[in-house]
Order: C-alpha cells, then structure tokens, then sequence
C-alpha cells in the first residue's frame, strides 16, 4: 500500500462520510431523523438494504470461504427471496399502516408492553453484539495485513461512522450507503476484471473453472437431506427463510430503511431489488474466491495466509520445522503446478485415458497439498492456541495486496471499508431508535418535545456506538467471522419471528400467552445450541415453530382470553 | 407508547407497481420466484459441469 492507496481510501471513506453529514445538516424533527423524512426511493432502499446486509466480512470472508471449501454458502441465500416477498405482501402494509417507526412498537399496538419490550431487549441484545463484531472483524484483518494498529484502526473507523450516523440519523445512513454500495460494487467488479487478466496465458476461463471445479470449488448446489451439512439447498430454502424472514421483518436494522420509501410501492420495488439481485451478487463473491483459488495454483500461494502469524512463529521454537514445511509447500506447488498444466493440456487433446490419468496425478498433489496445510495449522495452533485454525479470512486481502495495481488497493481497502460502515451504520441508527422508541419513551413517564426526543435519539446512537466500539476493543477473534454473526442471528431470531408470525397470523392470541412462549422458546433454542450439532440455520426454523406452538398451547392451557391493558 | 412518537399520516396501499411488464404486485412476486427457479437451474448445470 503507498500514498496513492491512501489518498483513494480515505478520500473515498471520509468523502462520503462528509457529504453524509452535511446532507444531512437540517435534520430537526424525529420523524425525518427516525424515518429519513419518508422521501426515499426505491433505488436508493435497494441499495441501503443490501449495504445493511452487506458487511466487511462479506468481502473478507466469502471469497475466503470458496477458496477454502467451495461455493456452497451460496445457498444459504435461498430463503430471502421468498422472505422479502413475505416482508414486501404482508409486513411492510401493516407497519405502513400503523405509522410506527420501529418493529417493536407494532407488537405494543398488536400485543402489549411486555411483549414489545421482549421483542426490543433480544434485538438490543443480538444486535448490540453483532455491532462489535460488524466493527471489530475487518479492523483485525485490515490492521494485522498493513501493520496498523488494531485499537487505532477500530477508534477511527468507529468514530467515522458515528459522526455522520449521529449527526443526520436514517436519511444520512441512506444517502451515505448509496454511495458506499456503488463504491463496492465498483470495487469488486474491478477485482474480477484484475484477476482474470492476471491469470497465466494460454488458460482459457472454462478451463480455469475445471480446474477449480475439480478440486471442489464450484460445488454450490447440494441437494442432499443431510441435517448435518451446513449448506444444502433444503437449509437454504427452510432455514435460510426463516433467517431472512427474521432479519428483513422485524430486525430494526433493516426495518428502519425500507420505512423510509416514500410509499409502499417504493419500499417494495427497494426489497424486491434485493430479492432479485442478493443470489447472483453472492454467488459472484463466491465465484470471485474459486478464481483465487484458481490464481493461487498457477502462482506460489503462502502456506499460511496470516502472514503476520507466520511470521511470528517462524522466529520461534517451531521456526525450523515450519520453514521446512514451506520448502516443501514450494516444490509441491511446482509439482502441483505442472500437473494442473498437463492435466489441461490432455483434456485439449481428447483423450480420455491420458485425462483421467492427468486428472488423478493432479487430485494426489491437491490432497498432499491439503495434507501439508493441515499439518502446519496443527503446529501453528499448537503452539499459539488463540490463533484461529483457519487462514481463510486472510486470503481475499493478501491477494488485493499483492496482486492488484496501487490505486485499485486503495479501491479495495475502500470496499471493505465502506462495507463496514455502512452496516454499523444502519445497526447504531437501529438501536438509537430502538432505545428511544420502544424503551426510553416508555420509561420516561412525562411529556417531552419533539427536539428533545431527536436529542435523545443522537444520545443513544452515540451512546450504542460507544458500546460497540467498547466490545471491538475486547473482542477476540472467532473462527469465521460471516457464521459467528449468522449463528449469533440464528439463536435469537427464530423466536423474534415467531412473536411476528403470531401477531400478523394468529389473531386470537394475546400478548400475555406469546410472552411465556416467546421465552420458554428461547430457553428451548440455546439449550439446543449447547447440545447438539445441527446447521445453526435450523435453529431459525426451531426457534419460530416453538414460538407459535407454544403461544398455541398457552393460550388454549390458561385461557387468556383478553389484551392485558 | 407516547402519542407524540404516533405518525399522524396514515400510508395508503400501493397496488399499481409501475413496472414495465408486470401490471399487479402478485406478477411481480410471481416473476422473482421464476427468477429464483433460474438461478437454481443454472446453478445446478454449473455445478454438475464443473465437478
């Protein structure tokens, strides 16, 4: 990185942050500070929802996730199309309708307090957590690749988005998200357009994706009935519905952007633009990691893409062996090299025999090159057991640093760096307004203005701000850093969802009956993360159906047969 | 929940999408699920091609 990089990446980072605030600088009443005066278009709802949904950790993880084990992931998308239609038919009418400015505050109207107050306190909490890691897992990679430091780096990029979340509230998070969605999309088409130019000559693009395919990276269907495969289509579909239909309906995070249309039609077209557009993108992120992948066996490949890490203990007591283990991984790679070549140039010649006997020399020096990364993990984790076991996170970003031209580094950096902010951004304005709206405005028994509420919607985004800055600070690294954020999602949830379905569903329960279900649910759904082994997509599905039955069950049981006042 | 949070403009129904081709919302929705069912198809010839 030089001062070209630099120059793009803050420019384009506190650029947009800039013309967000000042935007923004009007800002007065809480509905336009809350609801971004309800002026926005579809374009623009579009783009903000899937900036929400799309972290830093999508840019840093999901390549890294094909390169290491394939496309499969993308599966996990299947349920938000038919979760937005869900959202866009029967959600999004009825919080229209009721004109309130968060979810929750549908559930006092439907429910009662209590209920409300549940559903606000398990956003709050999940949330909450997850704005830490939003913060916390692109500064940790980005600060250990560039050698910055990692408290400086989650400070600045904390500070960044408060100001402007603070200063203009749901109008500057969408304005700034726009601009932040064209700079990544921008970004990653012109990491595609790089890679595929530096690939070796004479390899054709079909032909780079046999050789990712051969190796596993293009499996991204998996119709198998397996409940202990992570990703299948059929966990995609169930799980990843319930998941999507949790997250789009009634998390506040994204709630809060599509309430801003200027009317139904433009809230609709705004999520029906994601439901149209989120497979492809995901699938060209996941694709976009196989030709890594691809890239990686035509150009030696570090044996362990935290190089930081590496070289930390090369200079300690396993220094010898694991210098040793990277001679081999080097002859290997020629070795491997040559055998993907030949392996390419027989099945040019069409011959099957000579393919498949090219095809299994190759496949032995992928194995044996599996065999050499496993074993080096093992030393590296044996010696330091809080370093993460996989190197995946690491891979996207060693590539764009040192494979694409100064200039585009600092556009990729940009990329992961708006992706950042643009999600914290959308989970402080969320939780600002959640605080406000659905705890403080209750609690707070006397009347106050307008201004003062706007006032203390600024003091709680900022106080939410400081606390996810706060838990960054602390946070520890976990294995992959995209699924501790879905396991986290999917734990809670499914039982959130389940408390929408009955108030838009099951009109004869009562907030009182779907409050002890709601939480003996959720009791249900941890105690079940802690013992078995199943897709965490499926505790979306566990937690909801235990939800509904439960409010079934109660309400029959005990008779509460009218709304508490 | 204090009155002075309760929008006092109600939102009416949007039924007209306004989009080229697709005259209802439920020809909208009917066009993203066929849109999903391509993706699938496509994906799984992706997927048996290149494995």
């Amino acid at each position: 990185m030089n001062g070209v990089d630099f120059v793009v990446l803050v420019g384009t980072i506190v650029g947009i942050a800039i013309y967000g605030t000042w935007r923004t600088r009007d800002t007065k009443n809480l509905s336009a500070y809350l609801k971004g005066d309800r002026k926005t278009g579809w374009g623009t709802i579009g783009l903000s929802v899937m900036a929400t949904q799309a972290s830093a950790i999508t840019f840093l993880s999901t390549p890294g996730q094909a390169f290491d084990s394939g496309m499969a992931f993308v599966q996990n998308y299947f349920g938000l199309p038919f979760a937005l239609i869900i959202v866009a038919a029967v959600f999004l009418p009825l919080y229209r309708k009721m004109n309130v400015y968060t979810a929750y505050e549908f559930l006092g109207l439907r429910f009662d307090n209590k209920t409300r107050l549940l559903g606000a306190g398990l956003f709050l909490l999940q949330r909450g957590l997850a704005a830490g890691i939003t913060i916390y897992a692109p500064a940790i990679i980005v600060s250990t690749v560039l050698g910055w430091s990692l408290d400086l780096t989650i400070l600045l990029s904390g500070i960044i988005v408060i100001v402007y979340t603070v200063s203009g509230g749901t109008k500057a998070v969408n304005i700034t998200q726009k601009y932040q969605m064209a700079v990544i999309l921008a970004g990653m088409v012109t990491a595609f357009a790089v890679l595929l130019a530096r690939m070796p000559t004479g390899v054709s693009f079909t032909e780079m994706l046999h050789v990712a395919g051969s190796m596993g990276k293009l499996g991204a269907i998996d119709f198998s009935l397996d409940f202990d495969t992570r990703y299948t289509v059929w966990s995609g579909i169930f799980g990843g519905l319930f998941l999507s239909l949790s997250y789009f309906g009634t998390d506040q995070s994204q709630v809060q952007r599509y309430l801003a249309g200027d009317s139904v039609r433009e809230s609709r077209l705004g999520l029906m633009f994601n439901a149209a557009l989120k497979i492809p993108m995901q699938f060209f992120i996941l694709l976009l990691g196989a030709l890594v992948f691809v890239f990686y066996q035509f150009e030696q490949p570090p044996l362990y893409f935290n190089e930081t890490a590496w070289r930390t203990q090369t200079t300690g007591e396993n220094g010898e062996a694991l210098l040793a283990l990277e001679e081999q991984h080097a002859n290997l790679h020629q070795e491997k090299r040559a055998e993907i070549l030949n392996w390419l140039e027989t099945k040019r010649t069409n011959n099957p025999t000579a393919e498949a006997q090219a095809r299994a020399s190759m496949l032995d020096t992928h194995e044996r090159n599996i065999e050499l990364r496993n074993r080096t993990r093992d030393i590296l984790v044996t010696a330091d057991p809080n370093l993460p076991m996989e190197d995946s996170d690491y891979v996207f970003i060693t590539f764009v640093l040192n494979y694409l031209p100064h200039g585009i580094i600092g556009l990729l950096l940009a990329v992961i760096f708006a992706a950042a902010l643009s999600s914290t951004a959308a989970e402080l304005n969320a939780l600002g307004s959640t605080t406000v709206v659905d705890l403080y405005s209750y609690f707070r028994r006397e009347e106050i203005t307008d201004a003062q509420y706007v006032l203390a919607s600024k003091g709680f985004t900022l106080l939410w701000g400081m606390i996810a800055i706060g838990f960054a600070l602390f946070a520890n690294l976990v294995e992959n850093l995209i699924e501790a954020i879905n396991i986290l999602g999917s734990i809670f949830y499914g039982v959130v969802l389940g408390i929408f379905l009955v108030a838009f569903f099951l009109k004869r329960i009562h907030g009182t009956a779907v409050f002890f279900a709601a939480i003996t649910a959720q009791v249900l759904v941890i105690a079940m993360f802690f013992t078995l082994s199943i897709s965490y997509l499926w505790y979306n599905f566990i937690g909801c159906a235990a939800c509904v039955l439960f409010s079934l069950v109660i309400q029959s049981g005990f008779g509460f047969n009218k709304k508490p006042a | 929940m204090k009155e002075t949070l309760l929008d006092n403009n109600p939102v009416e129904e949007s039924t007209d999408p306004s989009v080229p081709g697709l005259s209802s919302w439920r020809s909208v929705y009917i066009f993203i699920i066929v849109l999903f069912v391509l993706y699938v198809a496509l994906m799984t010839a992706f997927t048996v091609v290149f494995s």
